[in-house]
């Protein structure tokens, strides 16, 4: 329903759907945490800014272009990445073999501790290296970001707190004698 | 046979739940007016029935009666389906609320996380509203609430991370009960407040009501909503409102728990307590909208991005230190 949905707007709700999927399924097979975790980042975060942007775009127009319009130069760019994805798909689902004792580990593994304490245990000890890296990447592009779009504007009116609070009557109120039939210059 | 009794009896403990939840809503609709009223030296609403307690019964069957009006350029589907998803969202949110030690729907391992994930689907409801009414207020508005509420909910989610630092388990009940020498309002005092004030943020309510800021925006996000549909948005509203007291006092203030176990109090049951501190916090809330005026939409995000979320950043590895050095850290159960 992603893919096949006209409107844009349909999509991207099918696709909040797609995640709550995730999560439900992630929950179901008893890993709670990861479900959850997928609900708030994916379904309350992620999912939000792509409605945001679609709701901001003017939908009627890209549909005219990518659907209507003759010459679509989307079809043989989607073509070969889609083929390339199903090609990399069939590798990697015909060569999917099982852990051998992929049943008894896991049944061992869920013994009586919850799995959030679990998680924390493996990703704190023996992952730490890639758990700190991924973080610092997040940072890195958070900060990539922010720099890409920061742009100083002159002209802009600012409320500076700071200067409000401690203004004080002595400084900023003045007393002046005006002449008659002339102004007063106020803003030096 | 077997299965068909089961669901009948989950069902069953569902309404006992969800009823009266809805009642308490109305209650507490009548309740913030008259506090409201209070403030400003009024009376409120006190003509139907003792007290005006059926306020808002009577306003609820007026809904019921007014007819349903769609915009004809609106998306019909989205239109209708957004105050059924914010109607939705603020009760099922319920399941996992413990009234007391026994009275619970669900009792899961990762209630803390259920609460936060359910409240930050929230926002769809808005954001569904606001687009699909299909004309400029709406979507301003939806748009405003949107961006307040996920820039709101960073820091209740560090806020909650707080606490958890000092349980050690995700699990609702198991908050509550480490709270049982100590609530945690005392040692994490500045989380608490701020939590109250991203509760306020979080569920639209003055001084943060930027998207229904009437002198604007029309009425925001439900401008175009008319009759039941609206008061399902409205119902919505407050059930999350009570949602957030009763989380504020999972966190903070015990729970059920009395507030000192010696005899004469500790006879009073549990599930007073628990509704008595909802009832606290909302007395707050309601007060809070009669005596602070309108944020400015800048000031709103800074108070969010600028200084709520650092100091709690800061305050979290503030505690986190704290229990470190003089081991108090929760040990856990592995």
């Amino acid at each position: 329903m992603v893919i096949t949905s006209r409107s844009t707007i349909n999509s991207v709700f099918f696709l909040i759907l797609d995640f709550i999927s995730v999560g439900c399924l992630f929950i179901m097979v008893g890993a709670e945490f990861l479900g959850m975790i997928i609900l708030i980042v994916y379904v309350g975060a992620v999912a939000v800014l792509f409605l945001f942007v679609v709701m901001m775009l003017n939908v009627a127009e890209q549909k005219q272009s990518w659907f209507i319009g003759k010459k679509s130069t989307h079809i043989p760019i989607g073509l070969i990445v889609s083929v390339l994805i199903l090609l990399e798909l069939l590798v990697v689902v015909g060569g999917w073999k099982y852990k051998d004792d992929l049943m008894s580990s896991s049944t061992l593994n869920l013994s009586d501790i919850s799995n959030t304490h679990q998680l924390g245990l493996v990703m704190y000890t023996d992952y730490i290296l890639f758990f700190q890296l991924a973080g610092v990447i997040l940072l890195l592009s958070m900060i990539g970001a922010i720099l890409l779009t920061f742009r100083q504007r002159k002209g802009v009116k600012k409320q500076s707190y700071f200067n409000q609070i401690s203004r004080n009557p002595s400084s900023s109120i003045e007393l002046r004698d005006v002449e008659n039939n002339k102004g007063v210059k106020i803003d030096d | 046979m077997e299965y068909l009794q089961i669901l009948g009896n989950e069902v069953y403990k569902i309404l006992f739940l969800l009823v009266p939840i809805l009642v308490s809503v109305a209650m507490i609709v009548w309740l913030d007016r008259r506090v409201w009223g209070l403030v400003q030296k009024r009376k409120g609403p006190n003509v139907v029935g003792p007290f005006g307690l059926l306020q808002t019964l009577a306003d609820a069957l007026k809904y019921i009666f007014k007819e349903i009006i769609i915009p004809a350029s609106a998306n019909k589907v989205v239109f209708i389906l957004a105050p059924i998803v914010t109607m939705t969202l603020a009760l099922v949110a319920w399941a996992v609320i413990p009234i007391s030690e026994e009275l619970v729907l669900s009792d899961i391992n990762v209630g803390i996380l259920y609460l936060f994930a359910v409240s930050s689907l929230g926002v769809y409801g808005i954001i569904m509203g606001g687009w699909a009414s299909n004309s400029k207020y709406p979507f301003l508005g939806a748009i405003r609430s949107a961006a307040q509420m996920v820039s709101y909910e960073v820091s209740i989610g560090i806020i909650i991370i707080n606490v958890l630092l000092c349980v050690g388990s995700l699990n609702l009940k198991d908050i509550v009960l480490a709270q049982k020498e100590l609530w945690y309002v005392i040692p994490l005092f500045p989380m608490f407040v701020i939590f109250f004030i991203s509760a306020l943020a979080e569920t639209n309510r003055p001084p943060f009501d930027l998207p229904e800021a009437e002198a604007e925006l029309v009425a925001g996000y439900q401008t175009e909503y008319s009759g039941m549909m609206y008061a399902m948005f409205w119902l919505g509203e407050y059930a999350n409102i009570l949602l957030m007291c009763a989380m504020g006092s999972i966190l903070f203030l015990g729970g059920w728990l009395p507030i000192i176990d010696i005899y004469p109090i500790n006879i009073i049951p549990a599930p007073v307590w628990m509704i008595l501190k909802i009832l606290f916090l909302f007395f707050l809330f309601a007060i809070i909208k009669a005596i602070v005026p309108r944020y400015r939409y800048d000031q709103l995000m800074r108070l969010g991005w600028k200084i709520f979320l650092p100091f709690s950043l800061v305050y979290l590895v503030f505690t986190a230190s704290f229990l470190f050095y003089f081991d108090k850290l929760p040990k856990g159960n592995f």
